[in-house]
C-alpha cells in the first residue's frame, strides 16, 4: 500500500494531463498523418503555397526580433534593478508584476489606442506638423513585434533580476578594484554569470511570441497573418481542421526543437557545470 | 553599494518603466473619455463606459463565465494538484523522473493548439459540452502553477513533523490535514491566485471553446473591439486591471510579491 502512495496521490493529475492534453494532442498530430493524399501531403500543401512559408517566416522573424530586443532591453533593466537599494527594488519589482499580471488582450489594446489612425502617435505627429496626414502604423510588422516586446519585457527583468541578485557584490567589487572598467566589469564578469538566466528567458519569450494570438490578432490583423491567428483562420473561418493540425503540429515541432536545443546550449555553457 | 551604476543606464531604466506604464495609464484615461471613439488624452469626464458595461449583455455574460470558469477550473486544479506536489515530494524516490516534466506540458504546449485539440477531440470528438470542455482547458492550463507553487512551499517543510504525528498515532489522511495543510497555507493561496490570474485572462484555450451564449471576458473583449472602437473596452481593462490590484495587495500580504517573480 505505501509502496504505491505517491503514485495513487498524483494520479488524478497524471490522468487529467494525460486524457486531456497528451491523447487530444497526439490526436491533432496524428490526423495530419493520416490523409488521403498521402501521408506527408498536408505538409507537401503547406510548404508548397508561397502564402503559408510567409505567415512561418513572419512568425520566426517576430519572436527572434522580440526575443533579441526583450533580452537586450531586460538585461540592461534588470541590472539596474538589481543593484538599486532594497526599497527601490522592491518597487521597480512591483511595477514590472503589475503589467506581467495585466491580461495579454489589455495590453495589446492599450497599442491599438497609441497606434491607431486617430491614435495619441499620430495626433502628437500631426500636432508637432511633422506629418500631414495619419500613417498607418496599424497591422504592420513592427507594430506587432513592439506591442510583443511590451508584452515580454516585464517577464524578462523578473527572470533577470532573479538571475542578477545571486552574484555576489563582492566579484564585482573585486573586479572594479583589479582596474576593471565599471563596462568591462559588466561584459566580462556579469554577462558570463547571466548566461543560464538568458537562456531561460530567451526560451520562455521565443516560444511565448512564436505561439501567440491575441497580439498579432489585434495589431497584426490579417494582412500581418502568424502561426496562431492562421491556425484560428483555418479552423474556424474556412472549417479546414487538417490545414489547422498541421500548423499545430508544425507549432508543436518548433517549439520541441527550441526548448531541447537551448537546453543543450544552457548545459554547455553553464560556468558551473561539471 | 558600492558599484555605481552609469548615468546613461538609469535613464535607459526610467524611459523603460515609462514605456511599461505609460499604455496602462493610456487606457485609465481612454476609459473616462466623454467621446464616443478612444481619445488621449480624455476629451470631459464621464463614466458612462464604465454604465455601458453592463448594459450590454454579451459583457454580463462573459464576465460571469469567466468568475465561474477560473473559480472551478482553479479549485479543480488544487484538488488534483495538491496531492500531486506532496507526492513529488514525500515520495520522490517512488516517482520517475519525467512525471514532474508531465506535469509541465500544459505550459510548454502551445495553449492554442491545446485549445484547438480540446475542441476536436473532447467537444466535438465526445460531445462534451462547451462550458465543461472550457472548464477542463483551463484546470488543465493552470494546474502545473498550483502544482509548482505547493510543491516550492512543501520543499522547504520539514517532513519528521509529520512522521511524529503519525508516530504519535495521528491517521496519516488526518495528519495531512492538521499538520503539512496549515504549514503551506501561505503558498496554496499564492497557487490559487496565480492560477485564477491566469485562468481570467487566458485568450488561446478560450479561443476554441466557445459556443452559443457560452464565452470569456477576453474572447468577448476581442470581438467588441472588432466591431467598435468606442471606450467600453478601455473600461472593462481599467476594471480588469483593478482587479489585477487587488489580487497583487493580497499576494503582498500573504506571501509576498517575490513570489511572482520566481
Amino acid at each position: 500500500m505505501k509502496r504505491f502512495a505517491g503514485w495513487m496521490l498524483s494520479s488524478p493529475a497524471t490522468l487529467a494531463v494525460s486524457l486531456f492534453l497528451i491523447i487530444p494532442v497526439a490526436a491533432t498530430i496524428s490526423a495530419t498523418f493520416t490523409s488521403s493524399d498521402g501521408v506527408f501531403a498536408p505538409y507537401t500543401d503547406f510548404f508548397s503555397s508561397g502564402f503559408q512559408r510567409t505567415v512561418l517566416w513572419r512568425t520566426f522573424e517576430v519572436a527572434a526580433y522580440t526575443t533579441i530586443i526583450s533580452l537586450v532591453v531586460g538585461l540592461l533593466t534588470a541590472y539596474v534593478v538589481s543593484r538599486c537599494p532594497h526599497w527601490v527594488k522592491s518597487i521597480l519589482i512591483i511595477l514590472a508584476v503589475f503589467p506581467l499580471l495585466t491580461g495579454v488582450v489589455v495590453r495589446s489594446f492599450a497599442w491599438l489606442i497609441i497606434l491607431g489612425r486617430n491614435g495619441i502617435l499620430n495626433n502628437s505627429l500631426e500636432w508637432l506638423g511633422l506629418i500631414e496626414r495619419p500613417l498607418a502604423l496599424l497591422y504592420t510588422q513592427t507594430s506587432v513585434v513592439v506591442a510583443m516586446i511590451y508584452i515580454f519585457v516585464p517577464l524578462m527583468i523578473l527572470v533577470l533580476v532573479g538571475v542578477l541578485e545571486n552574484i555576489p557584490e563582492d566579484l564585482l567589487d573585486a573586479a572594479s578594484s583589479l582596474g576593471a572598467s565599471p563596462t568591462r566589469t559588466f561584459v566580462q564578469v556579469v554577462l558570463p554569470l547571466a548566461v543560464p538566466g538568458l537562456i531561460v528567458g530567451a526560451v520562455l519569450v521565443f516560444t511565448a511570441s512564436f505561439t501567440s494570438y491575441a497580439t498579432p490578432h489585434l495589431l497584426g490583423g490579417t494582412r500581418q497573418m502568424m502561426m496562431g491567428t492562421f491556425l484560428h483562420q483555418r479552423a474556424m473561418v474556412t472549417f479546414d481542421w487538417v490545414s489547422a493540425s498541421t500548423v499545430a503540429a508544425i507549432m508543436v515541432a518548433v517549439i520541441v526543437t527550441t526548448v531541447l536545443v537551448m537546453t543543450r546550449i544552457a548545459r554547455r555553457l553553464n560556468p558551473m557545470a561539471t | 553599494m558600492t558599484t555605481r551604476l552609469h548615468p546613461l543606464l538609469i535613464v535607459l531604466t526610467a524611459l523603460v518603466y515609462v514605456f511599461l506604464l505609460g499604455p496602462l495609464i493610456i487606457i485609465f484615461g481612454a476609459s473616462v473619455s466623454d467621446t464616443t471613439f478612444l481619445a488621449f488624452p480624455p476629451q470631459g469626464l464621464t463614466l458612462h463606459w464604465f454604465e455601458n458595461i453592463w448594459e450590454i449583455s454579451a459583457f454580463r455574460r462573459t464576465i460571469v463565465t469567466s468568475f465561474q470558469v477560473a473559480l472551478l477550473g482553479t479549485a479543480f486544479a488544487l484538488l488534483i494538484g495538491i496531492p500531486a506536489a506532496y507526492a513529488l515530494n514525500r515520495h520522490r524516490i517512488q516517482l520517475p523522473a519525467w512525471l514532474s516534466t508531465l506535469f509541465v506540458l500544459p505550459i510548454l504546449v502551445p495553449e492554442i493548439v491545446i485549445g484547438f485539440s480540446l475542441l476536436r477531440s473532447v467537444n466535438v470528438g465526445l460531445d462534451v459540452p462547451v462550458f465543461t470542455t472550457l472548464l477542463i482547458g483551463h484546470t488543465l492550463l493552470v494546474t502545473p502553477y498550483a502544482i509548482r507553487v505547493i510543491s516550492a512551499s512543501l520543499a522547504s517543510f520539514d517532513f519528521s513533523i509529520e512522521e511524529a504525528a503519525i508516530s504519535l498515532g495521528s491517521h496519516p489522511v488526518k495528519t495531512f490535514f492538521t499538520i503539512v495543510l496549515p504549514n503551506v497555507r501561505s503558498g496554496v493561496v499564492a497557487a490559487f491566485i496565480l492560477a485564477f490570474i491566469t485562468s481570467i485572462n487566458d485568450v488561446s484555450v478560450s479561443l476554441f471553446l466557445t459556443g452559443p451564449g457560452i464565452s470569456t471576458l477576453p474572447i468577448q473583449i476581442l470581438a467588441h473591439v472588432e466591431q467598435f472602437f468606442d471606450p467600453t473596452i478601455a473600461s472593462v481593462s481599467v476594471l480588469l486591471m483593478v482587479l489585477t490590484i487587488i489580487v497583487m495587495i493580497i499576494v503582498e500580504r500573504t506571501l509576498g510579491l517575490t513570489v511572482i517573480a520566481k
